[in-house]
């Protein structure tokens, strides 16, 4: 699904399903230099299980047009916008790495438009390696396999992948090499220069997170300083699970969003 | 600088896509003789059926054992997925199925294997597809080739049976200029020797049976998805880029992106046309692809010993491989396969095709098969056998003279080769 906002193209993905606005929207953000499809193990059970699922590609990522956002907070105040423009009311709002900081901050500066939390691969400061940032910012095929090798538990390195014959590593690597040139740094640059403060006690919505226990990038403990914030929280732990922990282990993601969304 | 630390090519040939079998803790890949899969529920056997999970329903479509074989070989490609299928032929329709329809247009290698000819030049027109064969090493002849209908560009890393070198870099620069993917048959080379993906191709396939299985005992084929051709922004791609009746509506690319191709090829293709490789196929090709990096080291030292050979014999009037410094492609060889040109060569023989047939005759090791990239030594005359159907021209096109031998280097001890090639063609100039 595409429309027009602000002038440029907003990209979805709807699990191959028309929006119907009598159902619960769910807007899925995706994480630093990625796009839609990295939900692509949830958004269609979502749209056939009574949800409108709509998984945005940012401005500038994927199949969306349009000028990078340059910080989360920008990030926030631009899907907030969107939000509002659909007319669907307040969504329940699912976020991934970059996209649970901005999860966060629509939640806490624009409440009326969120109902609902669900963050995977959350902490409240996600601080960029320098060699990371260095090779985004040169735009080197270096900046995709270091977020690739960290980005996954030992277990995904090697097999697991519960879609016959896809092969993790290399779907996340060629899906960052997608991504146009300064996408990346652009993103990690926003992820490492922001500062949450309190901004977990500012959330009044219900939130559940979820933790992988092999997150090399955002580990459990930085999790835990956050969920120490919320006024509500529903805390799941994964175990053998690194960051990309809706690849790695979609089926109890699937549960997991599903029970929280219901 | 902090590097990946990914998992090196010669671990990933042993463990790439298993775990120990979740149930009974076996090391060994066990062999899922079966053709369906007990659902959980109604719940899950609609979510299996509608994309909504994954998982496996029918063997046609997926089966764990071929699955293992699959990720494997796509994460020795670095592919984001990979199809597996009954033949390396059926993997090539596999393919082209998936991303063509009637109407357009394939710009392909005139160099390539005479079975992939054939499905060009005589079987695909008659579903609408056409096909432009083209000199590989001319670029101005890939570019003038391609027109408004024109779907995809095919060639073998190495040609067939002259091992052309393609330049993979210079020929996927021609296709993506013009928003078209680059498809290369892989089979002489293995992930090995070349990975094409990395050198901008966007789909790579193999013939399993050959050098990946290394014995001879298993037929397979496998499409592997390169996972970074943009199939919407191009717009010539609709069976990825609009919605499917067959699935409600799922547009492919909208849903999975980068993994759009390997998912239709396998929701569509193997579903409806039923190429799928067997559990126990997958199972022995396995066996070969764990030792796949200690064989090719071999298969490439024994094929130099034996061009040493063949240069220094009087009943040899050529050889053509890529190491050898008069071959066309050297140059590109150094720089594209560094870790050599494969175990395929050709020569000619003094004499023709009469004494081509007496080699044939005598040789004792090495065995008269159609068929490559075996453990053991092989040989053949194309002319008489894989490319047989081609007409005088064709073959001509081709590069397949009446004199030329097709040998298959094998694992066997050199000096045993070598001791076996002089044998027969001291018997072929005895005519």
């Amino acid at each position: 699904m595409q429309l027009e906002f602000q002038g440029a193209i907003v990209n979805f993905a709807t699990g191959g399903v028309q929006i119907d606005p009598s159902q619960p929207p769910v807007l899925m953000v995706h994480g630093a230099g990625m796009d839609r499809t990295v939900w692509s193990q949830q958004t269609r059970h979502l749209a056939h299980h009574g949800f409108s699922a709509m998984a945005v590609d940012l401005p500038g990522h994927g199949d969306s047009t349009g000028e990078l956002l340059t910080t989360v907070p920008e990030m926030a105040d631009w899907l907030a916008a969107l939000i509002r423009s659909l007319n669907f009311g307040p969504v329940r709002l699912v976020g991934h790495s970059m996209g649970c900081l901005i999860g966060l901050e629509v939640a806490a500066r624009h409440g009326d438009v969120t109902e609902r939390l669900v963050l995977m691969g959350a902490a409240a400061a996600m601080p960029v390696h320098p060699d990371l940032l260095g090779a985004a910012e040169r735009n080197e095929t270096l900046a995709p396999q270091l977020m690739t090798a960290w980005a996954h538990g030992s277990r995904a390195h090697i097999a697991g992948n519960p879609t016959p014959g896809l092969w993790m590593r290399s779907g996340c690597q060629a899906l960052l090499e997608r991504a146009s040139d300064g996408v990346i740094f652009n993103d990690l640059s926003a992820c490492n220069f922001y500062e949450a403060g309190d901004i977990a006690g500012q959330v009044d919505c219900p939130v559940t997170v979820i933790v992988g226990s092999e997150d090399k990038m955002t580990p459990p403990k930085a999790t835990a300083q956050l969920v120490a914030g919320f006024q509500e929280v529903d805390l799941r732990h994964l175990e053998g699970t690194g960051h990309m922990m809706m690849l790695e282990a979609p089926d109890q993601i699937r549960e997991i969003v599903l029970a929280a969304l219901q | 600088m902090v590097d990946p630390d990914y998992l090196k090519f010669d671990t990933l040939s042993l463990h790439a896509g298993q775990e120990p079998d979740p149930t009974t803790g076996s090391r060994g890949v066990p062999i899922y003789q079966t053709t369906s899969y007990s659902f959980v529920d109604t719940e899950q056997a609609a979510g299996l059926f509608n994309l909504e999970q994954p998982g496996h329903i029918y063997s046609r479509i997926s089966n764990p054992t071929v699955a293992v074989l699959e990720e494997r070989l796509a994460a020795l490609e670095g592919g984001v997925g990979a199809v597996c299928t009954a033949s390396g032929m059926a993997a090539f329709h596999l393919a082209c199925a998936t991303i063509m329809s009637a109407g357009n247009h394939v710009v392909a290698s005139r160099n390539i294997y005479g079975g992939s000819h054939n499905m060009l030049n005589l079987t695909m027109p008659r579903f609408g597809i056409n096909t432009t064969f083209v000199d590989p090493r001319d670029p101005d002849a890939w570019r003038a080739a391609i027109n408004e209908d024109t779907r995809v560009l095919f060639a073998e890393t190495l040609g067939n049976p002259g091992i052309e070198v393609l330049n993979v870099p210079v020929i996927a620069e021609i296709a993506h200029e013009h928003g078209l993917p680059l498809m290369l048959d892989a089979t002489f080379t293995t992930p090995y020797l070349m990975k094409p993906i990395e050198l901008g191709a966007d789909i790579v396939m193999h013939s399993v049976t050959k050098f990946l299985g290394g014995h001879g005992i298993a037929l397979g084929g496998v499409v592997v998805d390169g996972g970074r051709f943009d199939w919407a922004a191009s717009g010539k791609f609709p069976t990825l880029s609009e919605p499917y009746d067959g699935y409600h509506g799922i547009c492919f690319a909208e849903e999975y992106g980068h993994q759009a191709l390997s998912m239709r090829a396998r929701a569509e293709g193997l579903r409806d046309f039923g190429a799928a490789m067997s559990p126990a196929n997958a199972f022995h090709l396995l066996q070969g692809v764990e030792t796949l990096p200690l064989r090719m080291r071999r298969h490439v030292e024994n094929t130099s010993d034996v061009i040493d050979f063949l240069e220094g014999n009087d009943a040899v009037s050529w050889v053509s491989h890529p190491s050898v410094g008069s071959h066309p492609d050297h140059e590109l060889a150094k720089e594209l396969l560094p870790k050599g040109a494969g175990a395929i060569l050709s020569f000619g023989i003094a004499g023709g095709r009469e004494a081509g047939r007496r080699f044939i005759e005598n040789v004792q090791l090495a065995s008269h098969v159609a068929n490559v990239g075996d453990a053991k030594t092989l040989v053949i005359h194309p002319a008489s056998t894989t490319h047989q159907q081609l007409s005088a021209d064709d073959l001509a096109a081709a590069g397949v003279g009446e004199d030329l031998i097709r040998l298959s280097v094998g694992l066997e001890d050199p000096e045993d080769i070598i001791a076996d090639l002089a044998r027969a063609l001291r018997a072929s100039q005895k005519g």
